[in-house]
């Protein structure tokens, strides 16, 4: 078929380009605006693209396009994706995979991302789902590129496509070593192609661009403050807003006098039900009025971290519909002859995403358009809420999302969009809503917290015989057990949360992981061998093997014993096509309990490296992350409150807490290359509580493990951090 | 209101705010020099950090009465004729970052710091950057680049 078959053209407008809405051009008007060259669409998308998170409305992969690539007159290679960058460096990762296959320099590639208005539809950028299926799709396109450019130019010289070669943008004729550059090929050209079936690509171990590191896309604006973050937008004539927060959660308005605050100088008030906004001409006045405004709130009385993890139990036993459920064999009978037995209750408080940026948003209406440059993970998910809450249909909406001060899962949701759009279209005018960190705090989701039952048993020779696991609330990712095991009983209770929670960097893997490799040390410890030995004993899967071995090895586990102010301790799970094991050496000092952690081995295996330089930048940025949930991070509240939203409450990790830390790639080139920014956070804290168990002798039992206790007049942990 | 003249990287600039407004919300809101962040508003995380008459301090807290005679560098002032500093390009040679957004407060932090220690120990690197929060964890490649570019301006000494 040749490269102008009309039919194609014509499927591809028809049945790709408005039907979502996602696009206010149609095919001719792009390549008009694109200014013609060669653009190749990529259709069918994977279905295997399931999000594992929770509440994102059961969104399906829609039919259409999932992504497009254009090569300009001028040889300019743009990719366009709904992914978004948020520090995780796809924008990098994803242009080496495109320059590997299309055999340009990665550099010369724009990404362009995670605009509503540009992009194709995409559900989101979570759960570790970009490397695994957008990097397919988007080598796919480049294949085919590749393979259109060296058609182009075998027609031109009346040659036989596969007797020329693509390397350095251009096409080469290896025979009169004459070539041209892409940007020569598609000069006065205006070609579409729709791909869907994979092409040939071009094996890891084949790789000379992707599978190297590469410097972050744009790094330079970064050290200059050059890079313009969702925060930093601004829009002529802009005003500047705030919302007045409610005294609590559930909180109804009992009274309100906007008096003063509207007879100040330029200010507009916004009513609208129990919404009030302030609208300012700069950022200043906008707060200053706000706090002028007197109102009383009723709000009812609520939970505390006193009551939590009843409240999830008796919750959970009420009735409600159960997550998944696994059972193979008695875990009853085999408990029942087990001689090594075990039972624990194990806790996880909830936790805050802070990000560095806060929620913040741009708005700006033209008569029932609007647009809304935000922060956040789903463009096209907060596109749906303004359409939503403005009653106008989605392709009047565009979303724009300049890379941002990150998220770990907690910018799935386009509240401050929403609160911009409102203002905005009360003062006709743009509107820029910065939420403070406070409010950032306060009115953004949490970490779920969690309990978690497991109840075990092994022969006396270590062989583990029963596993049954129970998770409330925190979630079912990682909850199956990678250890063989005959008898299981494994299920995940949902639970009507006290607090509003939602996806944070690995769901609940971190959860499961610290409660199942907690346990899996408890029953070692109870055979009297070697965790790792107990482990390797247990454990079929190749791959995990493989990084428990790793980590153990440049570790030197095994080399030194624990002593009552040293320890070691090792963790490790599978999650998301990502293998990770963790060794930790921690101390202890014996008189004030105050744990150091000292040293940190990881070994991570994901398939093919794509970067090594992000990856390794990952998996020490997770292992960091980790250690506030692990030692100290907890959100205390009550009756509607937070009482910590503040960093000056809040701890998080910081340089003083941060160890030795060495990172062991295991690239495994023979492998499709799986997501990395989340489940390299989860074997950190079992790896640290196994290390203060094997100092101490004493268990922790709930993340944080050492921080005063979150219920006033309860005791705190033993240890502090 | 009131009438400032504040001496921003070098170039003189009037701008009207009230006194008490904070530097960070002239410098972002007023002035456009968003290179400057926002992060919590209380001197807890340094992302708003810049040099104030040579030493690193956070623009959240001051009040910009208090900065008008001052001599105010931002992350936008550091590079000459396109030519990096010393610790803009130890972080950029690190990729001490991943969404940046904690990057300017730490080169700000980190240059005032070696303007006063030249040659800082890991131990006096993390102890003077404590105060600078970055959520995605790229502390080790930051200390890192603080510890380059020290050598970066030792060598040049």
């Amino acid at each position: 078929m040749s490269l102008r078959d009309e039919p194609e053209l014509e499927s591809f407008q028809d049945e790709y380009w408005s039907p979502s809405g996602s696009l206010h051009l149609d095919r001719r008007d792009f390549l008009k605006v694109l200014g013609g060259g060669l653009l190749i669409c990529l259709t069918h998308a994977s279905a295997q693209a399931q999000e594992a998170g929770r509440n994102f409305g059961g969104h399906e992969l829609p039919r259409d396009v999932g992504a497009w690539l254009h090569i300009a007159a001028d040889g300019q290679v743009k990719v366009f994706t709904g992914k978004v960058e948020v520090g995780q460096n796809i924008r990098t990762s994803l242009a080496q995979l495109v320059a590997e296959e299309l055999r340009v320099p990665t550099d010369s590639i724009v990404m362009v991302m995670g605009d509503t208005g540009l992009t194709p539809w995409d559900m989101g950028t979570f759960g570790s789902r970009t490397t695994p299926t957008m990097g397919p799709q988007l080598r796919t396109m480049a294949a085919a590129a590749r393979q259109m450019l060296l058609e182009l130019a075998a027609e031109r010289w009346h040659l036989a496509p596969a007797s020329l070669t693509a390397s350095g943008a251009r096409v080469t004729d290896p025979q009169t070593s004459r070539s041209l550059t892409y940007g020569e090929l598609t000069r006065g050209e205006n070609l579409v192609k729709v791909v869907s079936a994979q092409q040939s690509l071009t094996p890891a171990v084949d790789w000379k661009i992707a599978g190297t590191a590469a410097p972050k896309a744009e790094g330079r604006d970064f050290v200059t403050g050059k890079h313009t973050y969702p925060s930093d937008i601004t829009r002529p004539g802009m005003l500047f807003g705030t919302v007045l927060r409610p005294d609590g959660f559930n909180a109804t308005l009992a009274s309100i006098d906007t008096g003063a605050a509207e007879k100040l100088p330029g200010i507009q008030v916004v009513r609208d039900g129990d919404f009030t906004g302030v609208i300012a001409p700069d950022a200043f006045s906008a707060q200053h009025a706000l706090s002028a405004i007197q109102a009383k709130w009723n709000v009812p009385a609520q939970p505390s971290n006193r009551d939590l993890f009843e409240i999830l139990k008796a919750n959970a036993e009420s009735g409600r519909d159960d997550g998944p459920r696994l059972v193979t064999g008695s875990v009853a009978q085999s408990m029942a002859a087990a001689a090594l037995k075990l039972e624990e209750r194990y806790t996880v408080q909830y936790i805050a995403h802070a990000p560095l940026e806060p929620r913040a948003a741009v708005a700006e209406w033209s008569g029932d358009n609007l647009t809304v440059w935000t922060g956040t993970q789903r463009p096209f998910g907060v596109r749906d809420e303004l359409a939503q809450a403005f009653h106008i249909p989605p392709a009047q909406v565009r979303v724009i999302q300049p890379d941002m001060g990150s998220g770990y899962g907690g910018k799935h949701t386009g509240e401050a969009a929403v609160e911009a759009a409102r203002l905005s279209k009360a003062a006709g005018k743009p509107v820029k809503l910065v939420w403070t960190r406070q409010e950032e705090f306060t009115w953004a989701y949490f970490r779920p917290a969690g309990v978690i039952e497991i109840k075990a048993g092994a022969q006396q020779d270590g062989t583990l015989v029963a596993w049954e696991h129970h998770n409330y609330n925190s979630g079912s990712a990682a909850i199956a057990t990678p250890y063989n095991v005959p008898n299981q009983l494994i299920q995940y209770h949902s639970v009507r949360s006290p607090l509003r929670q939602g996806s944070y960097r690995s769901l609940a893997a971190a959860a499961n992981v610290f409660a199942r490799e907690s346990h899996m040390d408890g029953l070692a410890h109870a055979a009297g061998m070697d965790p790792l030995e107990f482990r390797l004993k247990n454990l079929i899967d190749p791959r995990l093997r493989a990084v428990f071995e790793a980590a153990a090895e440049n570790f030197g586990w095994g080399r030194s014993k624990s002593t009552p102010e040293r320890g070691f301790g090792i963790a490790g799970a599978t999650d998301k096509g990502g293998f990770v094991a963790a060794c930790a050496e921690v101390e202890i000092d014996p008189t004030s309990k105050k744990v150091r952690i000292v040293r940190v081995v990881q070994a991570w295996e994901s398939g093919a490296v794509v970067n090594p330089d992000g990856l390794r930048n990952q998996m020490s940025g997770a292992i960091v992350q980790a250690i506030g949930g692990a030692l100290f991070e907890q959100i205390l509240f009550g009756d509607g409150r937070i009482l910590n939203p503040r960093f000056a409450q809040y701890r998080v990790p910081r340089f003083s807490d941060v160890p030795r830390i060495e990172i062991v790639l295991v690239n495994r080139r023979d492998l499709p290359s799986a997501g990395a920014g989340e489940t390299g956070i989860v074997a950190l804290a079992p790896a640290v509580g196994n290390a203060i168990f094997a100092v101490t002798g004493i268990r922790p039992l709930n993340m944080p493990m050492a921080s005063r206790s979150a219920v006033a007049g309860e005791p705190d942990s033993v240890f502090r951090s | 209101m009131g009438e400032f003249v504040l001496n921003v990287n070098g170039a003189r600039l009037r701008v009207s705010a009230p006194p008490e407004e904070s530097l960070l919300s002239v410098l972002r809101n007023r002035l456009n020099l968003t290179g400057t962040k926002y992060g919590c508003g209380e001197g807890q995380c340094g992302a708003c950090t810049v040099l104030i008459d040579g030493r690193a301090t956070r623009s959240c807290l001051l009040p910009v009465a208090s900065a008008a005679h001052a001599k105010i560098v931002t992350i936008e002032g550091l590079e000459t004729n396109g030519q990096l500093t010393a610790v803009q390009q130890a972080f950029l040679d690190e990729g001490a970052f991943q969404c940046g957004y904690c990057t300017s407060g730490m080169i700000l932090n980190a240059t005032s710091l070696l303007r006063q220690v030249h040659n800082p120990s890991e131990e006096q690197i993390a102890a003077a950057m404590n105060g600078n929060i970055c959520r995605c964890g790229a502390h080790p490649r930051i200390l890192a680049a603080v510890k380059r570019a020290s050598e970066l301006q030792g060598g040049a000494r």
